[in-house]
């Protein structure tokens, strides 16, 4: 039982990376590889605040800005100086390496005995079940904004930016603006996904976000393959599903741990998980025609 | 309403593939105006209606919109005079958005895109009325993605959805090039219509001499990246639909 409600926490924890992919990669359509370094970043500015004893409500806006900021620069250099979006990704990624090893001055930072989100309220005696009350009622509430988002005027603009550019532009939106502030948004909730993570596991370490893009990719391709297969076009249904494809995604891992593969093939067969659910729906297509 | 004075445009400047899209083109046009554009591939056409979108700028010369200087202004910028219908559907809807969504964004064309919510009841209801004038059923089909739609019924709703927040000018780049043609003749009627019962300045490019020659009060034939010819309503009224033709014999 315990196993399987440490893949829900963890599914949890990474399904705010998964709902930044979503912005980032089925609405705008930018590979976004900023990802594994304002992830990192989040986790890090998390650690480094909290071992400072600073509170909640100076963390969270510093983690949401933070990886807000980084989300931005990739936005600027792709937008502005038109640099391919996956070269501007991987630029500002490289450069946060520095930036996140500088603010830990140390590779790898303990959060034991600092208080936490999961300190904060006791909603169950047993500390796991705590910690996963807690992170659905978190999860559950960020989806609610990133859904209204969605809904608005603004949104519905957002929207239409990944779809088709020259539509938006002639109906008055600045849609390099318009990516900048996306990919903020989208790495905003990445580096709350590192927030959350590093305060899951109690640590912070320099390497944990190497990959973790491939996570979040993995998360929305699950999601959607069930929404083009079931033709949803809710944004509420949509945003849902990715958060269970993060879920989803971390049960396969688990499974995978659980069954006895060594965790050094962990990676790899991650890759092969995400590329088997990319392609099984073209290979069952390709035959039925 | 808009006033092109001697604007010049250049691609690829001092390189080989050099090509000088627009010559010196001064052009007034006038509140009301149906203007008609004809012309080869290649004579300026395109670039033209894109200098007057903001869509490319000009090297030289000015635009002038309801008496403002606009040449420096982007396209996003100028969307609260122009609304715009690309030869290609998929480049005036959003595919992937709904019908209902699509409209939204238009009927706010002029406006900023808020942080409310604007699509209600109301809204919804306005937007079934306004499809049914087109008499394609669509007004029962608002929450599809519009790109289940054929390309003749978006540019159908795309023309709609100029009308919904105020609009002055209307450029249609070869609107109907990529349509059948029963979708074709529909489109044309379609802006023909809206044209007139908004009293909307326009601009419509065309390689259909019939359309040219049916629709509009004014002819311009471009070639070379100038103005060939300039017919006006009275001129336009006595030309004789073989006398077009003969313009590209």
């Amino acid at each position: 039982m315990d196993f399987y409600l440490t893949t829900l926490i963890q599914g949890l924890c990474l399904s705010s990376i998964a709902l930044g992919i979503y912005i980032s990669m089925k609405i705008f359509n930018i590979p976004d590889i900023t990802t594994d370094g304002s992830y990192t970043l989040g986790a890090v500015v998390t650690a480094v605040l909290l071992t400072h004893h600073q509170p909640v409500y100076i963390l969270l806006p510093a983690v949401i800005i933070g990886g807000g900021v980084a989300g931005a620069i990739t936005g600027f250099i792709h937008t502005k100086l038109k640099i391919n979006a996956l070269l501007a990704g991987i630029l500002v990624m490289t450069a946060l390496y520095s930036v996140n090893l500088g603010l830990m001055g140390r590779s790898n930072i303990p959060l034991l005995n600092v208080s936490s989100l999961f300190t904060l309220v006791n909603i169950s005696a047993d500390p796991n079940y705590n910690t996963f009350w807690i992170l659905l009622i978190f999860v559950g509430i960020v989806t609610l904004i990133i859904g209204y988002l969605l809904k608005t005027d603004f949104g519905i603009a957002m929207r239409a930016t990944g779809n088709s550019e020259s539509m938006v532009r002639a109906l008055g939106v600045n849609t390099d603006r318009m990516k900048i502030t996306g990919l903020a948004i989208a790495n905003a909730l990445t580096a709350l996904g590192g927030y959350l993570f590093s305060q899951v596991q109690g640590f912070t370490d320099i390497s944990m976000g190497i990959g973790i893009v491939i996570i979040g990719l993995g998360s929305v391709i699950i999601a959607e393959t069930v929404i083009n297969w079931l033709q949803i076009t809710s944004v509420w249904l949509s945003l849902g599903l990715v958060i269970i494809g993060a879920i989803v995604f971390q049960l396969v891992v688990a499974i995978t741990l659980d069954i006895g593969v060594d965790p050094i093939y962990l990676k790899a067969v991650t890759a092969i998980f995400v590329l088997l659910i990319v392609s099984l729906p073209r290979i069952s297509l390709r035959n039925s025609k | 309403m808009i006033d092109i004075s001697n604007v010049h445009k250049t691609f690829h400047t001092g390189k080989a593939n050099q090509v000088n899209a627009v010559n010196g083109v001064t052009l007034n046009i006038n509140t009301g105006e149906f203007v008609v554009i004809v012309g080869a591939n290649g004579s300026g056409k395109t670039t033209l209606l894109d200098m007057v979108a903001g869509s490319v700028f000009p090297n030289s010369g000015s635009i002038t919109l309801n008496g403002k200087d606009v040449t420096k202004l982007a396209d996003y910028q100028r969307s609260a005079w122009i609304a715009r219908v690309f030869q290609n559907p998929v480049s005036g809807t959003a595919s992937e958005l709904s019908i209902l969504d699509n409209f939204r964004l238009a009927a706010i064309r002029t406006r900023s895109k808020g942080l409310s919510i604007g699509i209600n009841e109301t809204f919804k209801n306005q937007v079934r009325e306004r499809i049914s004038t087109l008499g394609m059923g669509l007004e029962n089909k608002i929450e599809q993605p519009m790109g289940t739609l054929s390309g003749g019924q978006r540019q159908a709703l795309t023309l709609l959805m100029s009308v919904m927040d105020n609009c002055k000018i209307l450029l249609l780049d070869e609107p109907t090039a990529a349509l059948d043609p029963k979708s074709a003749q529909i489109v044309m009627k379609t802006a023909d219509d809206l044209i007139s019962h908004y009293r909307l300045t326009a601009i419509l490019i065309t390689h259909n001499l019939k359309d040219a020659f049916s629709y509009g009060n004014r002819l311009i034939l471009m070639g070379e990246g100038r103005v060939l010819k300039d017919l006006d309503k009275t001129q336009k009224s006595v030309l004789k639909q073989n006398d077009l033709f003969d313009w590209f014999g």
